[in-house]
């Protein structure tokens, strides 16, 4: 499970819940971007962080079944932006949580790996009755 | 939020996809059931183009990798025309670029697969 923020760090929160819908992601990826905005990201990297947030928002939708919500958590601190992504569905078993490989022709498994290319960090807290968590950090280096 | 799809006939037995706007998992359906339509219809040859597409996902890209196998299977393909960096950098970092023949004008695009 990744850390929290120090809590000595100056770190903003900010809190997004949206139903768990397709057609809410992009409010949910907009969201995100808005908060990296405000930080010495480039426009790049918030575009980084807008597929990654996308990509949790897709997974908890595709697979988080019985899941109402996804709550979007933003810390933004000195060494970046962590957001986390929760579903309250019947979570996925970390097993099968897989990226794809490069020379697959399958549909699916992208999203994973785009999270993992694009985010510094990525850590996945699972339980079965609970839902899932995907924390991801992108470092700020400017 | 918003996509555009729009369908043309071009040269030859080879039909033109014109996508804008941004595909993820709620439009993504609209152009997986654009492009199935037309390979439901026989067209196994397909240039997409995304020069107005400001934005696309994995769900979007898996839309792409469905139809390309689909067409293969009748000796097809599909071509790209992809000139935005941030999109260009999505088939380069998933490796898509081996995948997919990506051009950077409709004219080469369409040159490459007849």
């Amino acid at each position: 499970m990744s850390q929290p923020l120090p809590e000595s760090a100056d770190v903003d929160i900010v809190q997004l819940r949206v139903p768990c819908k397709a057609e809410w992601v992009a409010l949910a990826r907009l969201s995100v971007a808005a908060v990296a905005s405000r930080l010495r990201f480039s426009l790049d990297e918030i575009e980084d962080i807008k597929l990654a947030v996308a990509e949790a928002c897709t997974n908890a939708i595709q697979h988080a079944h019985g899941s109402e919500t996804i709550e979007i958590t933003c810390e933004a601190g000195a060494d970046g932006l962590r957001v986390s992504v929760r579903d309250f569905g019947r979570g996925t078993r970390p097993e099968t949580i897989r990226s794809r490989e490069l020379d697959e022709e399958r549909v699916g498994g992208l999203g994973v790996f785009l999270i993992r290319s694009l985010m510094d960090d990525v850590t996945y807290d699972v339980h079965p009755e609970q839902g899932t968590r995907l924390v991801m950090l992108k470092k700020s280096f400017a | 939020m918003d996509i555009k799809v729009n369908v043309r006939e071009a040269q030859g037995d080879c039909y033109v996809v014109d996508l804008g706007g941004e595909i993820d998992v709620y439009t993504s359906p609209k152009v997986k059931d654009a492009i199935g339509e037309l390979i439901d219809r026989g067209v196994y040859n397909l240039v997409i183009n995304l020069e107005k597409v400001r934005y696309i996902d994995s769900t979007g890209l898996g839309v792409l990798i469905g139809g390309l196998k689909r067409v293969r299977e009748h000796g097809g393909s599909v071509n790209l025309v992809c000139t935005n960096p941030q999109i260009k950098k999505i088939f380069d970092i998933t490796g898509l670029v081996k995948i997919f023949g990506i051009f950077e004008s409709e004219e080469a695009a369409m040159k490459a697969l007849v």
